[in-house]
């Protein structure tokens, strides 16, 4: 096709041109309808899909960040802050990976320290105290496993983070972009409706991870990849998640702009649906999806 | 997470786990003498020489916390389902029917109600002899089911934790149990109800990031390793060699995450006067 591009332009060039499109474009949906759960995840970690800020710069005007946990420090690995979305002024939570590798460094590749939940939390507070809805955005291998990170107590970060995030009394969106991963993850995931895009993932340990305890042997990702059931359309299944948003054919990272926009209209009807309930029924309902979660039996399964 | 193979040496040796073994005698993994097994269940499985705290089977914690060794144990017949038709090495299934018949429970946790030095409180025990103590739906809804029978009844609720983490075999329905035990124990709170997280050794992974650090107050046994990523996983991200003590109970006080580090002899008698302190 790009050999065909440098030829001189004439009607025999660009019906070609267009057939060879289409075609590309059948076969490209052809393969994203059939991708393993495995190819899913690759999909999922793809460095071009869109990250946190590309949803904010695409679907919120007049963002403004906010830095720090007041405590500690900044984490570039999650950010926060509050923008307009559409008329409607919202927080904003999100991992943040980079696309080069000065940023992929400088955003730890998307796995935060406790100071990123800190404030992350910090954020959906002053949501709280100002009445504006959060929305999240989850992208991350996993919270960082460092010492230093330990020694500030991620656990406490993350723990605190489910607790309140459990009661907070505005509407929560949260929508899984690529990778959601474990506790890292569910620290910014609690919400009224959770929703992933077509080939992002939500597992409770990275498929490799798995792969390397169950078999002693990281290659067997992609066994471990299928038999956790970490798809969006496996999460739905297993009634985690609200619903799954298309994306363009070749994935996200082919058509930002369209995944984005597709993204932007489901956080839309939602919010609109949320924003009108009093907060009792809010908070209620937001128990009650979690409370549900699980399978198990037993007599005394009715509750 | 669960990490069942990463757990360094001496949590796997089979002489810290619930069972103590075959013989008359072992040896102290703290101060290596060799001890009677006799004496040492007799002293609630602590090194009567070096105050090593050996692991104590989930009803053994029952009996040691409730008042005259009495309490009424709850939901205990909510066992795991097998939603995602888990298989690796074996099937998820028979796995849990192995542990089933090796521990004598359907599952990695058991609950009760009695009094605690006089306070009535549900005392909820995670067995970290089921399946590394780990946390699938089972878990997840007798520690949620707990909570809000606490609430129902307006009295304390305790959980003492020893756990590797999420159980993968259930993916992400394990995961799903974090942010349910969580809500349960936010509403406890926000009725001004008392919750009291005991940790034990081990403690890491997806319990931790959870309702092992939501307590009003935090106890833990001495040097319990408690943590997020487990230390092989910690060693192999920084390449360097953990400090001695790291994550163990003591670390933890010093560094802002836990209250008090309590021998199990005291456990009962500090818990008792804790309760008395928030409640009623
Ligand atoms: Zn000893």
């Amino acid at each position: 096709m790009t050999e065909l591009e440098g030829y001189p332009d004439s009607p025999a060039k660009s019906r070609d041109l267009a057939r060879f499109q289409e075609k590309l474009l059948k076969v490209s949906k052809e393969i994203y309808k059939g991708l393993t759960p495995w190819q899913k995840t690759l999909v999922a970690r793809h460095p071009a899909r869109p990250f946190c800020l590309d949803y904010v710069r695409v679907l919120l005007h007049d963002f403004v960040e906010w830095r720090g946990d007041r405590a500690f420090a900044d984490d570039p690995s999650i950010v926060a802050g509050f923008g307009f979305f559409g008329d409607r002024p919202v927080a904003v939570v999100g991992h943040q990976k980079g696309r080069d590798t000065k940023e992929k460094i400088r955003r730890n590749f998307g796995m935060p320290r406790p100071e990123g939940y800190r404030k992350a939390l910090r954020v959906m507070k002053l949501a709280e105290k100002f009445r504006r809805p959060v929305l999240s955005f989850i992208d991350t291998p996993g919270a960082y496993p460092g010492l230093d990170s330990e020694e500030r107590g991620v656990s406490e970060a993350i723990a605190r983070n489910l607790y309140e995030m459990s009661r907070l009394a505005v509407p929560i969106v949260a929508t899984v972009t690529g990778e959601g991963g474990s506790g890292g993850a569910l620290g910014i995931g609690i919400a009224d409706v959770v929703l992933m895009l077509e080939h992002s993932v939500y597992s409770v340990i990275s498929p490799e991870g798995c792969a390397a305890i169950l078999w002693k042997d990281q290659s067997r990702a992609k066994e471990a990849a299928e038999a956790m059931k970490v798809t969006a359309a496996d999460c739905k299944a297993l009634g985690v998640i609200d619903s799954v948003i298309p994306e363009p054919p070749g994935g996200a990272h082919a058509d930002p702009f369209v995944a984005i926009e597709a993204v932007g209209r489901e956080i839309a009807a939602h919010l609109g649906r949320l924003s009108a309930l009093p907060v009792e029924k809010l908070l209620d309902g937001r128990y009650e999806k979690f409370r549900r979660m699980g399978v198990w039996d037993g007599a005394a399964a009715a509750r | 997470m669960w990490f069942r193979n990463k757990t360094p040496r001496a949590i796997r040796n089979p002489k810290t786990s619930a069972s103590l073994g075959e013989g008359l005698f072992l040896k102290c993994e703290g101060c290596r003498e060799t001890l009677y097994v006799k004496e040492l269940e007799r002293n609630l499985r602590v090194c009567p020489k070096c105050e090593f705290h050996f692991r104590l089977p989930a009803d053994d914690r029952l009996r040691l916390l409730f008042d005259g060794e009495k309490y009424q144990t709850l939901f205990g017949d909510i066992r795991s389902g097998d939603p995602l038709k888990f298989r690796d090495t074996k099937k998820y299934r028979d796995r849990l029917k192995e542990y089933e018949v090796r521990t004598g429970r359907p599952d990695a946790v058991v609950a009760a109600r009695g009094t605690v030095e006089g306070t009535p409180a549900v005392v909820t025990v995670l067995d970290y002899a089921f399946m590394g103590g780990s946390m699938g739906s089972a878990v997840g809804e007798v520690l949620t089911r707990s909570a809000e029978l606490a609430l129902a009844e307006r009295i304390p609720l305790v959980i003492v934790t020893a756990s590797g983490g999420a159980r993968m075999q259930e993916g992400i329905l394990s995961l799903m149990q974090m942010g349910k035990v969580s809500a349960a124990i936010a509403r406890l709170g926000k009725q001004g109800l008392p919750y009291v997280a005991i940790l034990t050794d081990p403690t890491t992974g997806g319990v931790t990031a959870s309702f092992a650090m939501q307590g009003d107050v935090t106890l833990a046994e001495p040097k319990a390793l408690v943590g997020f990523a487990g230390p092989r996983v910690i060693e192999q991200t920084i390449r360097q060699t953990l400090p001695e003590g790291f994550q163990r109970s003591e670390f933890l006080v010093d560094h802002g995450f836990v209250d008090l580090v309590v021998q199990r002899s005291e456990m009962k008698k500090t818990l008792g006067t804790i309760l008395k302190l928030l409640h009623p």
